[in-house]
């Protein structure tokens, strides 16, 4: 299921997402965003809340909000730029091709039809199963997913179920077509340890049985450590660092990664004094000019605030936009 | 049941839940009449005694549809048990509350999206809270609004914008500055720092253990993720399929589990370095259906060590250690199997 010619299933280039206003005028709450992820590779995006990660995946998706649209860049899958193709060429990929796991689950699900018929949609529309077939698929999905009772459970209603059965639901209707690409925001924050182990490696399988790559947006660094091989950090609607999750988390080389770092529990360390980062995430109207981190920083210099560091290169495989890179060359125990 | 509660004999407990069961369905649907398709009753919770004590920060941890958000929502009076009893300060809660209490027991929903109103601004909705309950004069709704916000980490600039304007987490945080504008002495928090960022996180703890430390307030606070847990709470109580399962120290409960899916949920803990995941206790086999809960131990389906025992005899919540209660009939066994070192995972 590998793409011929090099080009990554997912290619996201200078995407600039934001706001239109009335006069023309647009702020950018996304900005200048690129990234790619080869076949079975396994993405993590980290980062402040409101950062832009849920907009990154939903411009992807083509599911934008209403009144949020994409500035400027290109998202290329297969090849293919998404955002000039035709709107219903773009809807017959998303399902059998991209699929989306959402972070909210009750606004992604419709109300008022039974799960297991939610489920079976996609399957019946796009792998041409028949309805009994699609039933039955749908009920193994949802097996698949750890949902006891799956054949009764198939029956009820979303606001019958709780909320990390909802989540399951949601994870078993972006399975089910075996899409080559999967977008998941935060998937597993509903569910119990001993299910999200069970989740984290059905979405390890898919990857690695299929080729399909996975997009995997979440606030738990340990499950990205634990699922993802590659790390991207998002800060202000910016990617600040970028890297392989192990080395990264070992030495982080941004210094928003590492105060993120420092604020997370570890359970193998509980005594360690968890440090929230001082300060307020900047507002997206009016970002502060230079480093959007620098007034909560602690390595500012006066060069910070004059120019916007660029994302570069800072050691092999690892980016950063950083002026201060350099003197972030300590190991986090 | 109240001989295995380790409380003193004076009821010193904020709430204090007996014997509460919850069951969803059941006698209406024709299917069940007939005697077709199995019973319609699902069981959320199936017996459930537990305390919070004054000044204390209890998690509530467990399986996905155990039942946790249900025992939340009857601690606050949004839902009402199906038997059972649920009492506030010693005295029994009404099923219909009035005003006062419940303004005193607060909740943080799991969901915070539909839990806002969206057609009220931040500061709108502030404002009515504060002025119902009548926490600050008029001409200090406003300064009392910005403190709350400062505490959840908003500024006061989102005074004037709505819900549907704020991302996941954002939006968490308001539900949180809600709940807390009205000085409650009881706090249930679902799940209410899932979908922040570790930063805002690692605030919003220091937050509730400070109006622990400051307010005296007493927090039922709802996690799945164990580390956020081990670091804020005092005691943890472990839920499965409707019941507790075992309630100790928190210290204790993760060096000591003395029940099975206890052990399990900590050997599926995702580390933050190396990938230390033990399968000697990952879970293997259907999770239970909450319609037709297994005889006996209801965890001996997909327990590693259920005996003949475990099939006849569904075990009590009964007292293994001190301050330790655990409802499995082999704690004593399991004690003996020594938790994995993670410092001897590293390769
Ligand atoms: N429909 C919308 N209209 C206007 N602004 C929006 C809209 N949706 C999101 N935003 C803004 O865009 C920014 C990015 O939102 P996004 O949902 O992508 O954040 P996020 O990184 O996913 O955060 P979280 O971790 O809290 O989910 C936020 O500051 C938010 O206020
Ligand atoms: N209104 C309802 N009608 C029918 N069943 C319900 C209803 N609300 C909850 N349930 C069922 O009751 C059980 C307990 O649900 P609850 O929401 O309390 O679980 P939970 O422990 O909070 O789970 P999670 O960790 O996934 O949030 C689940 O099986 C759920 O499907
Ligand atoms: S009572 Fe038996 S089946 Fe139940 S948890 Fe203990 S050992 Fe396992
Ligand atoms: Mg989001
Ligand atoms: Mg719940």
């Amino acid at each position: 299921m590998s793409v011929e010619g090099g080009s990554a299933p997912l290619s996201v280039q200078d995407l600039t997402i934001g706001l239109r206003r009335p006069g023309g005028r647009s702020v950018a709450i996304v900005e200048d965003v690129s990234f790619d992820v080869d076949p079975g590779q396994r993405l993590g995006i980290v980062g402040e809340s409101g950062s832009g990660k849920s907009l990154t995946l939903r411009a992807v998706a083509g599911l934008l909000p209403r009144g949020v649209e994409v500035l400027s860049g290109r998202v290329e899958f297969g090849g293919r730029d998404l955002l000039t193709m035709p709107a219903k060429d773009r809807r017959a990929l998303m399902g059998p091709e991209i699929a989306m796991i959402f972070q909210e689950p009750m606004t992604a699900l419709n109300p008022v039809m039974r799960v297991g018929d939610q489920i079976a949609e996609g399957p019946r529309r796009h792998l041409g199963l028949s309805a009994k077939e699609a039933r039955e698929l749908a009920v193994s999905m949802m097996a698949r997913t750890g949902i006891p009772d799956p054949a009764r459970r198939a029956k009820a209603y979303p606001h019958e179920l709780s909320g990390g059965l909802r989540q399951r639901i949601m994870i078993a209707m972006a399975v089910s077509c075996g899409p080559r690409l999967l977008l998941c925001d935060e998937p597993t924050t509903a569910l119990d340890v001993t299910v999200q182990l069970q989740v984290l490696k059905l979405l390890e399988k898919l990857c690695d049985d299929t080729g399909a790559s996975l997009v995997f947006v979440t606030h738990d660094l340990a499950v990205v450590n634990q699922t993802c091989s590659e790390l991207a950090v998002m800060y202000a609607g910016h990617i600040v660092e970028a890297g392989g999750v192990k080395d990264t988390f070992r030495q982080p080389r941004h210094p928003y990664t590492r105060a993120l770092l420092e604020s997370a529990p570890d359970f193998d360390h509980p005594e360690r004094e968890l440090i929230p980062i001082p300060g307020f995430a900047p507002n997206v109207a009016d970002r502060p000019s230079g480093c959007p981190f620098a007034p909560r920083c602690g390595y500012v210099r006066d060069h910070c605030t004059e120019a916007v560091p660029p994302l570069e290169e800072v050691i092999p495989g690892r980016l950063a936009a950083c002026f201060e890179s350099d003197r972030l060359v300590e190991v986090l125990a | 049941m109240s001989e295995i509660l380790d409380a003193p004999a004076t009821d010193t407990a904020m709430v204090r839940v007996s014997a509460l069961t919850k069951s969803y369905g059941g006698g209406a649907s024709w299917l069940s009449r007939l005697g077709k398709g199995g019973p319609s009753t699902l069981k959320a919770l199936d017996g459930v005694d537990l305390d919070l004590r004054p000044g204390e920060i209890l998690a509530l941890v467990g399986e996905s549809g155990s039942g946790k958000s249900t025992l939340a929502k009857i601690l606050v009076g949004s839902t009402t048990p199906t038997s059972g009893d649920v009492s506030y300060r010693g005295a029994s809660a009404p099923s219909h509350r009035d005003r006062e209490t419940s303004r005193r027991v607060q909740m943080v929903f799991q969901d915070p999206y539909s839990s806002l109103n969206p057609r009220l601004t931040v500061g709108r909705m502030l404002a009515e809270l504060l002025l119902l309950h009548r926490i600050v004069p008029r001409r200090e709704v406003r300064a009392e609004s910005i403190r709350l916000l400062n505490l959840v980490g908003l500024e006061e600039e989102v005074l004037g914008a709505y819900p549907s304007q704020f991302s996941g987490g954002q939006r968490q945080r308001l539900a949180i500055a809600r709940a807390i504008a009205v000085r409650p002495d009881v706090l249930i928090a679902d799940e209410p720092v899932s979908a922040l960022d570790v930063s805002v996180q690692a605030t919003i703890l220091e937050l509730f253990t400070s109006l622990r430390a400051e307010l005296g307030l007493s927090i039922l606070f709802i996690a799945h993720n164990l580390a956020v847990v081990q670091h804020l709470s005092d005691r943890v109580a472990v839920m499965y399929l409707g019941r507790i399962v075992e309630v100790a120290d928190t210290r204790e409960i993760f060096a000591r589990p003395r029940h099975p899916y206890t052990r399990a949920l900590i050997d599926s803990i995702p580390r933050m370095r190396e990938a230390s995941v033990n399968d000697a206790f990952e879970l293997d086999g259907e999770p239970p259906s909450p319609y037709h809960v297994p005889a006996g131990c209801r965890f001996h389906p997909r327990c590693a060590l259920a005996g003949d025992a475990c099939r006849a005899t569904d075990p009590p919540l009964l007292q293994v250690g001190p301050a330790h209660l655990s409802a499995c009939l082999k704690a004593d066994e399991l004690a003996a199997i020594p938790l994995p070192d993670p410092a001897q995972e590293l390769p």
